[in-house]
């Protein structure tokens, strides 16, 4: 490591960034070194082939339905985040409404093709008339919004979300003037069911492997072309919206209608997505296009790195199939292992303190065995809870005692006020802390958090999302951004 | 070229400028000096559209331009620069000079998404342009540079980025808020040598608010004296700097009899 700069050593004409040039360059030890350096040595075109190569091959190799199921609404979440990103981390917007234009291109494909209206248009014509449709409603969001920054925009958004939410549910029985009987159009909230599939260049779309292979397309050519805008005018006319709108209207930048474009642009992406998932799905539902969908792409850009677009592919794999993983035990006792050691790894800071600190949690669980079953305390026995390979593996060193949920409750109590405390302990007292609090993390997650899975779920992101929102603000693959300097 | 006719801006009950009458003539370099709360900046945003004139109009080659948009402001020849400097500071070195030639370029959402020849060909021009700009400064603002972010720059070339910003805007008249504010001696004596030369070789017509002495005195073709929004000396900086009345509203009253 090179030393901290200090203003002596900042020579005349040479400013922080020269002076920290050296450190940029030297790699930091541990995990997050080689962390760093595939971020530096991998270039971002073989990480794109790599990414290729792999969703080609899962599509030919893979047969088992429910994992291409997954991995279509992979797919589909990763379009929309990528239809978000454009509105929030290109041009800064704060669109809370954006799942309404998700919801809009679905219902519109649900009404245009199945026998709710009784209509069934070809797919070269109803999707792209849905995709012009959303990006018109797009138009008409950012009308009454293009003035509005931050808070107020996200306010107004939020209120044309809940309307169109509203207006789906209200609308299974509308009566028009002149006729006695109300008319049924969406179905309120029992959805449309039984929607047409997809039919292109002759061909119509059977299973789930079809529709694999058209979204890998799709996000295929989104990907090349959002880049593009990216690097090119538009795209840095974005980033001066999002960076100083002033600044930008006075270099001649007509910051309003960059902010309209970029909701249609969003918009539009979302429509697509929209048809796309209908026909998958083969039925719409309107609790599908609520808050739950709108907090979890928003988690995937944030957590990616707003602004970036491998962030949110990495933002958008880690949000959907994440909650797919913890579903199963097994997987979800080896994740949360992996994420512990990794963590343990990357706070130790080197790997003979990582060594010393993972001795030091092997010692400290023997101890604690010894301990209990030397003063005989009443424990469960170990064929009723070792059932996954992890489980089997820790079944000689774990203490499981008999009563699971006060033990576990107590531990998980000291756990919350280990980790708080952890963060604004001295160096000293870190380094003895941290095996401590690895320790209580296995215990609380094998005695009490294992049996109750959907809780779990939930916690375990919320827990990485706090995590990473403390250790990475910008967050996995986002840059460092500054405020004012 | 530029004339400001009889402004008044006015701020609920606070008259920030009254019945300002000032002529920029082309090719010219004016200073506006003036203690604090003058109204010089407020001068500028009536200039560049981001205030609305109360009464009085602002005429930008015999046409009018008051209460006009920032961005149609700017696309008419007026680029500005800020005395809080306002860069993109997440953003590139080259990227800011690059983003602000949005106006003079073409290529939209879907030539670019699709990477056309004629998109391709403008981005190669007009990073041509960004770095033959970053270039006016010499080598300060070159090179490894280019890609450094804007937030990483020391406050001297902040300033020098921001005036590169406004160059590609393609501006007629330049307004340039304490462009030498921050800087030392030195850098005060490069920005002043680079003010004449905006003159000569960009053609440019300038209105400059600056604090320090030296520099109004090296680049003034005229200076402006402002106090209250009211004008109150105008003509060649030794008739202004003696002018009893600047010398009053600097040092306050009384102080031109003393001497």
């Amino acid at each position: 490591m090179t030393e901290q700069t200090t203003p002596e050593n900042l020579g005349i004409g040479t400013d922080e960034w020269v002076a920290q040039h050296e450190k940029r360059l030297s790699r930091r030890a541990g995990l997050l070194g080689i962390v760093d350096f595939l971020n530096q040595k991998v270039s971002p075109l073989v990480r794109y082939l790599l990414l290729a190569i792999f969703a080609v091959g899962f599509g030919a190799l893979v047969h088992n339905l429910y994992l291409l199921r997954i991995a279509a609404n992979l797919a589909v979440f990763l379009a929309l985040t990528l239809g978000l990103n454009v509105v929030m981390g290109f041009a800064g917007l704060l669109d809370l409404g954006f799942v309404a234009f998700f919801g809009f291109g679905a219902y519109a494909y649900a009404l245009t093709s199945s026998a709710q209206l009784n209509q069934h248009w070809p797919t070269y014509l109803s999707v792209p008339a849905i995709v012009i449709t959303t990006a018109f409603l797009g138009y008409l969001v950012s009308l009454p919004s293009r003035r509005l920054f931050g808070d107020y925009l996200a306010i107004v958004t939020l209120f044309f979300g809940q309307v169109f939410i509203q207006l789906i549910i209200s609308s299974d029985s509308i009566t028009f003037p002149g006729h006695e009987d109300s008319v049924d159009i969406t179905g309120g909230s029992n959805g449309i069911p039984g929607l047409d599939q997809f039919k292109l260049f002759g061909y119509t779309f059977k299973t789930i492997t079809d529709y694999y292979w058209l979204l890998l397309v799709v996000v295929a050519l989104l990907l090349v072309a959002i880049t593009r805008v990216d690097r090119t005018r538009v795209g840095r006319a974005w980033r001066t919206v999002r960076e100083d709108p002033l600044a930008s209207q006075s270099m001649g930048i007509k910051v309003n209608n960059l902010k309209m474009l970029a909701f249609i642009v969003g918009a539009a992406i979302a429509g697509l997505c929209g048809t796309i998932y209908a026909a998958i799905q083969n039925a719409v539902f309107i609790n599908g296009f609520d808050m739950p969908l709108l907090t979890l792409i928003y988690a995937a850009v944030i957590l990616g790195g707003s602004g970036s677009i491998p962030g949110s592919i990495l933002g958008a794999f880690v949000m959907s199939v994440l909650p797919e993983i913890l579903r199963v035990q097994n997987y979800s006792e080896i994740l949360f292992l992996t994420v512990l050691i990794l963590a343990v790894a990357a706070l130790s800071k080197g790997w003979k303190r990582f060594g010393f600190n993972a001795s030091l949690v092997i010692l400290l669980g023997l101890l604690v065995k010894v301990i209990s079953s030397a003063l005989s305390l009443a424990t469960t026995p170990t064929s009723t809870w070792a059932v996954g390979p992890v489980s089997k593996a820790l079944k000689y060193w774990l203490l499981m005692p008999a009563n699971r949920i006060l033990w576990g409750n107590i531990a998980f109590v000291l756990l919350i006020a280990l980790i708080a405390n952890y963060s604004i302990a001295k160096e000293r007292v870190k380094f003895y802390l941290l095996p401590l609090i690895a320790f209580i993390a296995i215990f609380v997650w094998e005695v009490r958090l294992v049996i109750e899975p959907n809780t779990t779920r939930q916690l375990i992101i919320g827990m990485m999302l706090v995590v990473l929102m403390i250790v990475r603000p910008q967050g996995f693959l986002g840059k460092t951004r500054v405020e004012v300097l | 070229m530029l004339e400001i006719k009889k402004l008044t801006m006015q701020f609920g009950a606070l008259k920030s400028i009254s019945d300002l009458d000032i002529t920029v003539n082309k090719g010219e370099i004016v200073s506006v000096i003036g203690p604090n709360g003058a109204g010089k900046t407020t001068l500028f945003n009536v200039v560049t559209g981001i205030y609305k004139p109360t009464e009085g109009d602002v005429l930008l080659d015999g046409k009018s331009i008051a209460g006009k948009d920032p961005a149609v402001v700017n696309r008419l020849g007026i680029a500005r620069t800020f005395q809080n400097v306002r860069l993109f500071l997440n953003m590139s070195v080259i990227e800011n000079v690059m983003a602000a030639t949005y106006a003079q370029t073409k290529s939209n959402i879907f030539s670019s998404a699709l990477g056309l020849p004629a998109s391709r060909k403008e981005e190669k021009e007009v990073r041509a342009k960004a770095e033959e700009l970053l270039s006016f400064f010499g080598t300060r603002l070159t090179g490894y540079r280019w890609e450094q972010p804007a937030y990483s720059l020391s406050y001297a070339n902040r300033r020098r980025l921001e005036i590169a910003r406004a160059l590609a805007t393609n501006p007629k008249v330049l307004l340039l808020d304490e462009p030498a504010a921050g800087m030392n001696p030195k850098e005060t004596q490069e920005i002043t040598e680079v003010i004449g030369r905006l003159r000569s070789e960009k053609d440019l017509t300038i209105l400059v608010i600056e604090h320090d002495m030296h520099v109004v005195e090296g680049i003034s073709d005229r200076v402006i004296a402002l106090d209250h929004g009211v004008k109150i000396a105008e003509g060649s900086f030794d008739s202004v700097a003696t002018h009893p009345d600047v010398v009053e509203a600097y040092l306050g009253k009384g102080s031109a009899d003393r001497k």
